[in-house]
């Protein structure tokens, strides 16, 4: 089932949560709602369960397979909601807590005592906790909590399923464990799912489209890929992922005042000072050499202005240049982005001007 | 580099120290002026109302109870509390709910006022009922009118307790619910169950401990209330007359015994309070060390 969200705005007193947010959720996929905390992204997923409406008057809209259902209480909707604490009932088994969705249905829809006991063995199978019925929720560690929650979200046969953060509140390794298991799992019952989520690596891994969301508002949805390689604003950039900051032009960009320049980490090479002064390379010192882990971190400073960023290099690479704390190097950037007077614009940098407080761009473009 | 001149722990380490207790002195002294505190308060009188009930042994202290004025003393209490516990458990859970579970614009009036009965003396609460309620009060030709009783009768008694026992169950379960948050009924929500099946299954359970502390603490002032029904009652011997009245009345009386011997019963009372209420936090602490 696909769900959609038209212009939703939702306000928390003078606090503006969503300001005419929308949203496309189409069958199957599996879609994840990404940024910072304040965002608005917990109060969208909610707004989608019905467990919060959008403000009255506002023309705010939500519809599951093109039904409007914003009026529809959220035990009405058939969604299976995964919350960032699992709000399991303390008080129940493992197998109570699953039934629970079960039992309180009434008239037809409600099954038999024997077929709900079935249905919950098979729930646990299904997530993997086989055996664990009579256990209460005390009894059990972060990501089998986790589970039970998610099998008690599909034990009332959800047509979409919303979890909020479900790996916060997991250690690291959980975490990835369980990652990959999601996405194996939501691939298997093609349930159209929305995940929330301000890790960005967890966003990028599992998603097949990623809703970045910033101050109430949309600002960018794609693929991971498409929005990690052409984000569409510098919120995006520097949320996703690594990147430097240098106050810089590029020559032939025009750019609002001095202008900033991004550049990933992975995307800048470090080479001896040479004393020819190729036009494509910054100077800058060796602050801090970190070099364990799989490659090579290396902290610099600019020599113009003693702006700070970081360089990623391979280990061998590192080997090579036998760097010191200290040490005037040459940078080179393999490939930046710029966002000159709110358009995008990336480039591979290798015969262009770098330009910064040295000099303003000294040919102008359009 | 700098010179090192000692390491740290070449530093003497006194052996029974841990970093946040007091000196053994302070420790003491503290515990001392608890236990002093507890048993010249506590302890002593308590001690001294069941001695003072068997001075004469433990058949005159039976005879005080076939007293018809001891017995209808107590058969009121009784029928108060059980009006005024199940009817103040109902108002209390209801209360503590919407306080903690929804958020309207007088939320924090309806929170202060469940405190009122606190912040007003016993014997200013029974004023109040008198003064409504009374001959000469706001409804007083009214109920005249249809020879309805309130006040110097049960129903008076029984509103007066009611006041003063309001409190105790909705200020118990109100942090309580407040620290659980609504998590566990949002998830209840979506799982497609009711209001009241949320409620009843969900929300109850999650706080029978603390309702069951705070009927605990209703019922044992509601036993004990002296001052607002002494006021409202009139303490109409064998009629209006409480145990906490009846008591009062055997003291100026000079009939010790039996004076000591009603309110054995009710310090009785207190001390299964507190056993129980001693019960209930020994047993929150194994569930959640489980």
């Amino acid at each position: 089932m696909s769900i959609q969200a038209r212009n939703i705005t939702k306000s928390f007193g003078d606090f503006k949560a969503l300001d005419d947010v929308s949203l496309d959720v189409p069958k199957g996929k599996l879609v994840s709602l990404l940024g910072p905390s304040g965002s608005g992204k917990t109060t969208l997923l909610r707004i989608l369960a019905g467990l919060e409406f959008c403000d009255p008057g506002t023309g705010g809209k939500v519809l599951f397979r093109g039904e409007d259902v914003s009026d529809v209480p959220a035990g009405q909707r058939r969604v299976g909601f995964v919350f960032q604490h699992y709000a399991l009932f303390k008080h129940m088994t493992v197998a109570r807590n699953i039934a629970f969705g079960m039992k309180v249905r009434k008239g037809a829809v409600k099954r038999s005592k024997s077929r709900i006991k079935k249905r919950v063995r098979e729930l646990l199978e299904l997530v993997q906790m086989d055996g664990f019925e009579d256990r209460f929720p005390s009894e059990l560690s972060g990501g089998q909590r986790q589970r039970v929650a998610l099998a008690r979200a599909l034990a009332v046969d959800p047509e979409v399923l919303l979890l909020d953060e479900p790996f916060g509140a997991l250690d690291a390794k959980v975490r990835k464990d369980l990652r990959r298991w999601l996405r194996r799992f939501q691939e298997q019952l093609s349930l159209a799912t929305v995940f929330v989520t301000h890790d960005q690596e967890e966003a990028l891994e599992l998603a097949d489209e990623v809703v970045v969301m910033n101050d109430g508002r949309v600002e960018q949805v794609g693929a991971p890929q498409q929005v990690y390689d052409q984000p569409a604003s510098p919120f995006i950039i520097e949320f996703l992922g690594n990147v430097n900051r240098l106050i810089a032009g590029l020559d032939g960009v025009r750019t609002e005042g001095k202008g900033v320049l991004y550049v990933r980490p992975h995307d800048v090479d470090i080479e001896r000072a040479t004393a020819d002064d190729r036009f494509y390379a910054l100077q800058a010192r060796v602050q801090h050499i970190f070099s364990a882990g799989n490659y090579g971190r290396i902290q610099l400073e600019r020599l113009s202005n003693h702006e700070p960023f970081e360089a990623e290099i391979s280990r061998e690479r590192l080997r090579e240049l036998k760097l010191k704390p200290g040490d005037v190097v040459s940078v080179v950037f393999r490939h930046i982005r710029l966002f000159p007077e709110g358009r995008f614009f990336e480039m591979d940098v290798k015969d262009r001007r770098i330009v910064g407080l040295e000099g303003p761009p000294s040919r102008a473009d359009e | 580099m700098p010179i090192i001149l000692f390491r740290f722990r070449d530093l003497p380490i006194p052996r029974t120290r841990k970093a946040i207790s007091e000196s053994i002195f302070m420790r003491r002294v503290c515990i001392s002026a608890a236990v002093l505190f507890l048993g010249l308060f506590l302890l002593i009188p308590l001690v001294s109302i069941f001695v003072e009930a068997f001075r004469y042994g433990l058949g005159v202290y039976l005879a005080s109870f076939t007293d018809k004025y001891a017995l209808a003393a107590i058969r009121l209490t009784l029928t108060v509390t059980v009006i005024c516990v199940p009817l103040n458990t109902i108002f209390g859970v209801a209360a503590a709910w919407v306080i903690s579970k929804h958020d309207f614009r007088a939320k924090s009036l309806l929170t202060t006022l469940i405190d009122l009965p606190f912040a007003v003396s016993p014997v200013i609460a029974g004023l109040l009922f008198i003064l409504i309620f009374g001959a000469h009060g706001y409804f007083g030709p009214w109920l005249d009118q249809r020879n309805i009783r309130i006040v110097f009768a049960l129903p008076g008694i029984v509103l007066a307790t009611l006041f003063i026992t309001f409190p105790f169950v909705a200020r118990e379960l109100i942090p309580i619910m407040q620290a659980q948050g609504r998590e566990d009924e949002y998830a209840a929500l979506t799982l497609g169950a009711s209001g009241w099946r949320t409620f009843w299954h969900v929300t109850l359970p999650n706080v029978k401990w603390g309702l069951f502390y705070g009927v605990i603490l209703c019922n044992a002032r509601a036993m004990g209330e002296f001052g607002a029904v002494a006021v409202v009652s009139g303490n109409i011997r064998g009629l209006t007359s409480t145990m906490p009245l009846y008591i009062e009345t055997l003291y100026l009386e000079y009939a010790m015994v039996s004076a000591f011997a009603l309110s054995s019963v009710l310090a009785l009372l207190a001390l299964v309070t507190l056993i129980l209420k001693n019960l209930i936090e020994w047993r929150q602490a194994a569930l959640r060390g489980a």
